[in-house]
This record gives C-alpha cells, structure tokens and sequence, in this order.
C-alpha cells in the first residue's frame, strides 16, 4: 500500500517537474562564424573601434575594417550598438549553490576544515537556472567558489556554457583560504574579543601547521621519486597543498577586516606565496599596505552595508576606488550565487563612488583575467581571444541599457532566461481573468 | 511646594498626551530639474517650502522668509524615496510566539537612534513603512514613519495621521517558525488559510458581542459588558476596514488564497508584499483592487521564490495593479532608486513608471498619497536631491529633506553619524551587518543560525 503511495507521488512529482521544465528549458546555442557589423568596438586594453568584429571557431579573428570574411558567416547588424568583452566576476557560487535555503540543494559547502581536495568544478551544475540569467546580463565567465573551514577546497573559473563541468572550465584554478579573523561573525556572534582573539590565534597555528607539513610532505614526496624503497601514506589533504605551499600555484585568501589584512599580508610576504586577497571590506583602511605589498584585491560585493557603525555611508561604495587611487590592483566580484548578473551595477557604484567609469569597467574584464593569468585570452577584445562579448545598444553599467546578444567561446547564446521565458508568457497571460 | 509640585506633575500630564511636535523647516530649491511624477517634468524650476509644506512650484519664486536656499542648477529633485517594506528604525521586528499577534505594535519598539536611518536618508528616502516580521500569519501592527533622524524622542519619527497597517505572513515562514519550529498549526499552506479564516471569525463575534452589549446598554445600565481583547480589536478593525493589510507572500496560490478569504468577510484594504509569484495572478490581484509590494530582482534564496523573475514589477504594472519596489533591508533601502531603474533593464518601463514604483505608488499602498510621494503644492516638503537624473546608476543623492528640514546633505555628511554611542561596542567589524533589519529577524531559526 505503502509502496503504491510512493510510487503515485512520484508520478506526481515528475508530471509537475515536467509541466515545469518544459516552459523554462532556454534553447539551444549556436555556433559558426559571425561578423558583427558596423558595431562601437570597446576593447578594453586597444581603446574604442568603429568596425566589425568577427568570431570564427569560438576566437576573435578580426576587429575593424580590413576583415576577410567567410561566405559562411552569419552577419549581424550592429549600427548604434556597442560590443563589450564578457564581464568576470571572480567569486561565486553559481552551479554549486541552487536554493540557498535548501541544504540538499548547496553543493559548496562540505564538511571539514582544511579540505583543499575538494573541488568546485566537480559540483558545477551546468542546467542550474541561475546560468541561464546570470549570462544573459553580459557576465560569461564567473569564479564558482567553495566556502567554509579554513581552507574551503579549490575554486574554479567557468565559462557560462557547457554541457558538463569540463566543458565550461576556463582555465584557471585556486585553493580559497578563509583567512583567521578577530572579527564578530555578525550581530549575534557572541564570543567575548578574547575568545575570538583566541580562536583566531588556533587558527593561524593550524595554518602554519598545515604549511609545515605541506613541506615535509612535499620533500618525502619527492624524495620517493629517486627512492622507491620510500613509504608514503595517503594523505589527501597535504598532497593538494604542494603547489600552494610552494608558491607556484595561486591562493585566494578571502580576508576583510582592517587587522586580518595587514596579518595576511605579513603571513603572504612570510611564507613566500602567490596571493590574491578577496574580500577586503576594510581594504581602504589599509590601501597603502596594501599597495605596498603588491598583492592584488577582488573586492565585493560593491553594493552593501559598511562593515562598521561608525563609518561613512559610502564605504562600501568607495572601498574598490579608494585601493586602486592607493596603487592596488583592484578586481570587482558580487559574491553572489542567483544575482550573478548586478555585476555590472557593483562596478558601476564603484565608478560613481571614486574609481571611475573606465578603472571599473577594468576591474570585471582585464584585470581579473590578468590577475589568473589569462590575459591572452581573457578580459578584452583582441583577435586571437576567446570569443566572450556581448552586443547592448547603450552602457552596460546603466540599467535601461538592454544586452541584446551574447556570444560565450564563440556560442551564439539564446537570449532566454526563466526570467524572460516567464514574462513572456505571463505579460499577457492567456487565458486571462473572464475566459 | 506640593501645590507646585502637583501643578507642574498636571503639566507634565498634558505635555505628554500631546502629539510629538516634529521640526518643520523651509527651503527654496532653485534651478533644478523637477521631477513631480504626477504633473511631468519641469526644467530650471525651483520648489518653495514653507514650514514644511510645499507651497511653490515653479520659476522664480520668491524666498520665504527665514528659508534656506539651494542652488541645485543642474541637479534632479524628486519627491522622497518611500520604502513601503522596511525593517530599520526598530528594535524588534518578530514576536515569534503565536501565529496570531494582531495586538502588537512596532510603533512600540521604535529606535530613533538607529544609523540605519541616516544611511536611509542618504539614499533619498523620506519614509518607511517600519513592519513586523513574517514570523506569524497575522503579525503585528506596523507603523509609517518619516526619517526625522536627529530626534532622541520615538514618538516624533511616527508620521502623524497615517493609517493604521498590519502584517499578514504566508508560505514558508509562518509554516516553518510554528508548523516545523514549535510543532503547532500551521505547518502547511493548508492549515495557513485556516488561521485567517479562525481569526476573522472570531473578531466578527468579538464585535457581535459588543454590539449586543451596546444595545443592551440603552436599556440595562446593569449589562455586563464583553472582555475587552486587545488581539480581537485589532482584528475587528481589520473586518471594519480601519487597518490596511500587508501581506507577505510568494506563490500564486496562496495570494489567491488570502483575497478569497478577504472576498467572504469583505475586507479590501489588502498590499501583498514581496509578492514574487504576483506576476501570474496579475489579472485577478487588478480585479479586486489589491496592490503589490515586490523585490527589484531578489528570486531563488528559497523554493517559493524559485520560479521567479525579474520582470515582476514590469508585468504587475502593465497588468494595472498598483505596484511598488521596496527594500526589506538596511541595505537595499539605500538604493531603491537603482532598485527601480532595473524595471528598464527588465521590462523597459518608462522613467516616470519607474519612478512611481518608489513613491507614489508606496504611498497608496500605505494611504498616505495626500501627504507625499509627489511634488505637488500643499503636500509635505519631502525631497531628494541627485546630482544626475535619479535612474541613471551613476546619480549620487545630493540632499535629502524632510518636511522642509535638511536631514542628509552631502556636504555636511561626517564619518560617524550615530547619534548615540555604546560605550561597550567594540566597533569590531561585521560583515553580515546586514542579517539585520530583515523579516525573520528574532525568530528561533535565526538566532539558531550562529
């Protein structure tokens, strides 16, 4: 009897799935050669070009006038339209977290505290509806980042298209470490400052411990090379660690009060590692620092609350600015899981609060893929780059501009999203109240 | 001595049975550009205030006297940014403990002193719609206050003659603060309907009783009178149509739900807020009149919010319901003109139909559209001023004023504006500053969170 129950309900559940998803599912992408005509080219790193711009083979294989052209391409009129490069948002949780309230549903948070094993890519979901929205607003490329314990696991960069994980990873991996902090978790965090002061001093000692070992783990490794008379166990964890510790592999090190900064930035310089510092809410306190360390920053989200009472309304609006005026190398991110897509409006209140238009639109395109090392194929429109842009008939910062059409390795993006799939159906809903 | 005593103790008396009087102010802004929303706009014009009231639309006006004056050649000045969903300004949002509390008030538990107002006046607005939480089904009592902050006194942020409000809850949070949290009905939405149509009920015997007693009473000086229910009063003005209902909401169904309950005991005074599901009923949320509060782009943080879209505000408005974007947050209350500029981005409505969104449209929501949420001649002297036009996403507010009194302006903003210290706060950092001022704030859930 039982059994027959269960069997009905999920019956029921797949026709509601089904009824659900047939209305939601966007189309397919395209891909082929395109040449984007008589377009306003804003390249980023070459200034701005009156032109064409044509994709061939997922690649940008020619910009501005002189373009040889397949018979094959697709032309696409862009008179009065500007192109952009696909816009990076370099920390996320988009694919891994679904329902942010549903626990079953949050794939980036496991278990443990150093877990550098683990990774994100592994828990991407490529038919997550929030990829479909997020790349439709002109972002292409996005951080999906694990977090949680003190080293989270190893993020990965993705493009918004693909049909499985490998086929949406973009080339640029890192572990993301949750730096010890001093600081009150929230309102309610009730530790006394001691006990905080305490837990932070564990947890610095846990790192150090873990570098440690990190290095005798690396040294026995490579020793087993020449010797195989040598034992090793398992060891997972440490086994992930080398190429950090060694500093030939880039960390994220999300850090954000005054304090923890500056002790971050003294562990880095100590401990010889390549470093990107994320987070950084209270970087302006200590943007020369900073500065003076020549680690880069990935900041946001722009559009929030100041981290203290006492400060200035603004701070957070005028926290990326006021480290680039400092000399930092400044990269923007939402932090974001389903509102992926107000990147361009966190770097917009980034422009209008002291780091103008142009610094801001560099901090979602160039510098973050400078700052992963893939500045040859990332963050600008030059020929030989990937094919990730977007056509919008105005700027993309404003939010009355509309992005028309987007191309992610040279895919031909459908402009659909739930969000768009809905209004279309429900703008005039049929059958309406009378009928 | 004690006659003096006594005297002064009667003065003392009368002072306080007296409405809070609230600082009124006069401005003359000059050379702007006016945004009015409901008479257009106008270039290079100035707007007068006098003792707090608008008494001048304009070019060249004179200035009154004792007024200060404002050169804003070049800038946008626009009716204040009314948030008809907000949190801040309190100093306790649920009272978690039953799924009917009708009898609260937050008007109780106001906090002039929180620097969430300020931070709220430095995005332009003037008003909010200070709520209870979600917690209960029927919630408490909410109050419309205008941001006077610089008072010590609670009494003064309250806007003075503004219709009564009250929280309604459906869906998830109600279900699961007492259907999973306690145990207790209601746990579905099933048992949600329930509590509505128990508590209506109720309050219409509530009020049967009194009437029999007040007939009674004419005859029978002797007649005992009904106990008085402070939870009843409140309901039964509910069913008389004295206190408008906000309510929280999601899905579809059960913003049917509610006004097929409103419908059998003929109440219409009924906002849904949040509302994100508001989209698919928009034909029938017209028909009976029903108004929508919604989210700019929040969807997804929840399963009643998963088959969202951002094109909510955009379709309710093209639908003919009367809607308004607010924030539910300390955060989002500072920049609900952007909030409003992504109806462009995701359904291209006009800059004047974004703009009501914020404030006209939230102030018939909350019944105040006599006072503000327009730059009109005899409404109050609330207005913001842009240093571009207020949708572009680079517009900076200029100023902020509130019955013709300057509470925000930029050049005069300093890095530490509370008005009160705690000589125990650390002034260590906190990032989730924001977990603050939000719906379910002061429920079990929540404090379990940490």
């Amino acid at each position: 009897m039982r059994f027959n129950k269960n069997i009905i309900l999920y019956c029921l559940v797949c026709l509601f799935m089904a009824g659900q998803l047939s209305a939601q599912v966007v189309g397919k992408a395209t891909k082929g050669a395109f040449l984007l005509k008589n377009a306003t080219i804003e390249t980023i790193t070459k200034g701005t070009v009156k032109g064409d711009l044509l994709i061939e083979d997922g690649k940008i294989t020619g910009i501005g006038g002189a373009v040889t052209v397949p018979a094959s391409a697709k032309v696409i009129d862009c008179s009065g339209k500007t192109i952009y490069p696909g816009f990076i948002d370099m920390g996320t949780s988009l694919g891994l977290v679904e329902v942010s309230s549903i626990s079953v549903t949050n794939d980036n948070n496991e278990i443990g505290d150093i877990k550098p094993y683990l990774e994100a890519l592994t828990a991407v979901n490529p038919s997550s509806v929030a990829i479909p929205v997020t790349r439709v607003s002109g972002v292409t490329t996005v951080i999906a980042q694990p977090s949680g314990g003190l080293i989270a696991g190893t993020a990965s960069l993705i493009n918004l298209i693909g049909y499985s994980p490998d086929e949406m990873y973009a080339g640029f991996k890192a572990i993301r470490l949750n730096f010890p902090s001093s600081g009150a978790r929230g309102r309610r965090d009730r530790r006394s400052p001691e006990d905080r002061k305490k837990n932070e001093a564990k947890k610095l000692k846990q790192l150090n411990d873990l570098w440690e070992e990190t290095k005798l783990f690396a040294k026995i490794k490579e020793a087993k090379g020449s010797d195989a008379s040598i034992r090793q166990e398992y060891n997972p964890t440490l086994d992930a660690m080398i190429s950090t510790v060694k500093g030939e592999q880039m960390v994220l090190v999300e850090v954000n009060a005054e304090n923890d900064i500056l002790s971050a930035l003294k562990w880095i310089k100590d401990n010889e590692i390549k470093a990107i510092l994320t987070g950084c809410a209270e970087g302006w306190r200590v943007a020369d620092e900073i500065a003076a360390s020549g680690v880069p920053v990935v900041t946001g989200p722009v559009i929030s609350i100041p981290t203290r009472g006492s400060d200035r309304y603004d701070r957070a609006y005028a926290n990326a600015g006021a480290m680039k005026k400092a000399g930092v190398t400044v990269a923007i991110r939402t932090d974001q899981t389903e509102n992926v897509r107000d990147l361009p409006f966190h770097a917009a209140f980034a422009a209008a609060y002291g780091m103008g238009r142009e610094a801001a639109l560099e901090a979602i395109t160039i510098v973050p893929a400078r700052m992963m090392g893939l500045e040859m194929e990332l963050g600008s429109l030059e020929v030989g780059k990937i094919a990730n842009l977007f056509i919008c008939d105005g700027d993309p910062f404003e939010t009355k501009t509309q992005i028309e059409q987007v191309f992610i390795q040279g895919w031909e993006i459908p402009m659909d999203s739930r969000h768009s799939l809905l209004y279309d159906e429900f703008l005039d809903r049929s059958p309406g109240v009378k009928n | 001595m004690k006659k003096y005593n006594l005297l002064f103790l009667l003065l003392f008396a009368v002072a306080a049975t007296l409405p809070a009087q609230t600082e009124k102010g006069s401005i003359h802004i000059k050379n702007a550009t006016v945004i009015t929303i409901t008479k257009g706009v106008l270039e290079n014009t100035d707007v007068v205030v006098t003792d707090g009231k608008i008494t001048g639309i304009g070019k060249s006006l004179k200035t009154p006297k004792g007024a200060r004056v404002v050169d804003a050649a070049g800038q946008f000045v626009m009716p204040g940014i009314i948030d008809a969903h907000s949190h801040i300004a309190l100093d306790a949002v649920n009272e978690g403990t039953n799924i009917v509390t009708a009898e609260v008030e937050t008007g109780d538990v106001i906090d002039p002193l929180d620097v969430a107002i300020y931070r709220a006046l430095a995005g332009g607005v003037t008003a909010t719609h200070a709520m209870h939480g979600s917690a209960n089904a029927i919630g408490g009592q909410c109050e419309t206050i205008k941001l006077r902050y610089g008072t010590y006194d609670p009494e003064e942020l309250k806007m003075e003659g503004a219709p009564r409000t009250i929280k309604f809850a459906l869906g998830e949070n109600p279900m699961r603060v007492h259907g999973e949290g306690s145990g207790l009905h209601a746990r579905t939405r099933m048992g949600i309907e329930q509590v509505f149509r128990r508590a209506f009920s109720e309050a219409r015997d509530y009020m049967a009783a009194q009437e029999d007693y007040n007939k009674k009473m004419a005859s029978d000086p002797q007649a005992v009178p009904p106990m008085y229910d402070r939870r009843m009063e409140a309901l039964a003005d509910i069913l008389r149509g004295d206190i408008i209902i906000h309510c929280h909401s999601y899905r579809a169904d059960e913003i049917l739900m509610l006004m097929n309950v409103c419908k059998d005991f003929g109440v219409t005074k009924l906002v849904y807020q949040h509302v994100n599901e508001g989209f698919k009923v928009a034909p029938e949320l017209a028909e009976f009149g029903a108004m929508a509060s919604v989210f700019a782009d929040w969807w997804a943080y929840k399963f009643e919010v998963y088959y969202s879209t951002a094109y909510n505000a955009a379709i309710l408005t093209r639908n003919g319901v009367v809607t308004s974007i607010n924030s539910d947050s300390g955060d989002y209350i500072r920049h609900l003109y952007h909030q409003a500029g992504k109806t462009q981005r995701y359904g291209m409505l006009t800059d004047n139909e974004a703009l009501r969104l914020i404030t006209l449209n939230p102030a018939i929501q909350l019944g105040i559209e006599d006072r503000v949420g327009s730059l009109e001649k005899g409404k109050d002297g609330d207005i913001t001023i842009f240093s571009a036009h207020p949708l572009s996403v680079y517009a900076i507010p200029q100023m902020t004023i509130v019955d013709g009194v300057v509470r925000f302006d930029i050049k005069e903003d300093n890095d530490d504006m509370r008005l009160s210290v705690d000589p125990e706060d650390t002034e260590t950092m906190m990032l989730d500053y924001d977990d603050d001022h939000r719906c379910m704030e002061g429920t079990a859930e929540e404090l379990f969170k940490y």
